[in-house]
């Protein structure tokens, strides 16, 4: 659902720092300069880094809040969705709905997996979900209120995700990159599914008509706001943009990816009939670019750290949707258990 | 015991008969007949393979990337093992 990579400004979540002294000969700087010239080429030939590969420590704590970030966003993004489920207008839209959530909870999954093989085990990221430690993507902090938001959600929130996503399928870190091919095949299901909920409105009744373009409303300036802060001005210089595009995580700046989203989405709305909340988007030819007015920049960072319309909520609800599951998963181990033990027995028998 | 207990599983998925099972990427359960059907769950919603296999991670040995050199260097010196090493007449036909 959400590729971006933007922390606050000295939240890091690095390692213990090395012993003093070299305990071994791969400690040594003529060894450890050998793997970052290693490194180096690797990045400088665009090839992929595999897990196993020698990285410099922060090439490796970056892409871990990244992906962790990414797979929080992926599950936390699957409650404002589920909201509509038991109240989708007809049978059909409940099945899409619930693949659709299910696809979400799949590529979390991708998303662990592909962080996995950085060393660090998935319930340790969770942990750092639940209490805050980590965030995820500040667009699912907004609340659900009409069935046009779960069309608004997958045509702006989907669309603005793959604009972020496609680039990172070719990322330097070879498991996100394959996790991110996954990904992008199954989030066009998720954008078409949205667009069509949307122009089946849109052609509605006035109370129909009205109803999609208050969730567009609501949903423009949040779904600009994924791209992350802009790469000029106050926080650009606190961002991690300039190291990951170095390092071939990032491939374009976060502006150019808002822009380009900006350009695709204007005409779909003129398809739709749904008036965009900007009244300075404007074509300009001389840039050949949609012009587009001044982003909420302390909605955003508000949102963010905490003071959205929904974070208690949603971090609740993980939690206690962890919590109720723990009987789930204590079963699975007694069936492992019986399952173990009549092997065993048939095994002597 | 927990999840973060549960030991992970490589999956591959055979896409389709005639191809060989290919890595998708891993998974978390209790035992192989559970990670089996996560697989199944997780890496195959729309119908991406015909065959899945799961193997303990654990059980899988690695060449290791610090010996890359060492370890695939000595057929870098075998240029003849290739066909094109050989120089013959270009007006010999199937060959």
């Amino acid at each position: 659902m959400y590729g971006n990579d933007f922390g606050q400004p000295g939240a890091t979540d690095s390692r213990a720092g090395a012993p003093p002294h070299p305990l071994n000969a791969a400690e040594t700087p003529d060894y450890t300069d050998a793997l970052a010239e290693y490194f180096d080429g690797l990045i400088e030939q665009d090839q992929r880094v595999e897990p196993r590969d020698a990285m410099p420590e922060a090439y490796r704590t970056t892409l871990i809040r990244q992906m962790a970030q990414h797979a929080h966003s992926e599950i936390i993004g699957m409650q404002p969705e589920a909201n509509w489920i038991t109240r989708a207008p007809s049978l059909r839209r409940k099945a899409i709905l619930m693949a659709k959530v299910q696809d979400e909870a799949g590529h979390g999954l991708y998303l662990y997996s592909a962080a996995e093989t950085l060393g660090v085990d998935r319930s340790e990221l969770l942990d750092k979900l639940h209490s805050g430690r980590q965030k995820y993507s500040s667009i699912f902090n907004y609340p659900t209120l009409t069935w046009a938001d779960a069309g608004a959600i997958g045509w702006l929130v989907d669309g603005a995700a793959i604009m972020n996503q496609v680039p990172l399928c070719r990322c330097s870190y070879g498991p996100y990159a394959r996790a991110m091919i996954r990904v992008c095949k199954e989030e066009s299901f998720h954008q078409r599914q949205g667009f069509e909920i949307l122009w089946v409105l849109a052609r509605g009744t006035k109370e129909q008509k009205a109803m999609a373009q208050d969730a567009a409303n609501r949903w423009w300036w949040p779904a600009l706001q994924m791209f992350g802060p802009p790469d000029t001005g106050e926080h650009a210089s606190t961002g991690h943009t300039a190291q990951s595009m170095a390092w071939g995580i990032k491939r374009f700046s976060n502006d150019d990816l808002r822009q380009k989203f900006v350009d695709m989405t204007v005409p779909q709305a003129q398809k739709l009939g749904i008036t965009l909340p900007d009244p300075d988007l404007a074509w300009n030819e001389e840039r050949g670019h949609w012009d587009f007015g001044a982003i909420d920049w302390d909605e955003f960072w508000r949102v963010l750290k905490g003071d959205g319309p929904c974070n208690e909520q949603r971090i609740r609800t993980r939690v206690e949707a962890h919590d109720e599951g723990a009987w789930v998963r204590e079963a699975a181990d007694a069936y492992a258990a019986k399952q173990a033990a009549r092997h065993e027995q048939g095994a002597v028998a | 015991m927990t999840s973060g207990t549960w030991p992970l599983w490589e999956v591959f998925v055979r896409a389709k008969r005639g191809l060989s099972h290919v890595h998708a990427g891993s998974l978390h359960a209790p035992d192989r007949e559970m990670a089996l059907r996560n697989a199944r769950d997780l890496y195959t919603r729309r119908q991406e393979g015909v065959s899945i296999w799961v193997v303990a991670s654990e059980d899988i040995t690695a060449s290791s990337p610090d010996e890359r050199d060492s370890f695939f260097d000595p057929a870098a010196d075998k240029v003849y093992r290739h066909p094109t090493f050989y120089d013959v007449p270009e007006d010999v036909e199937y060959l």
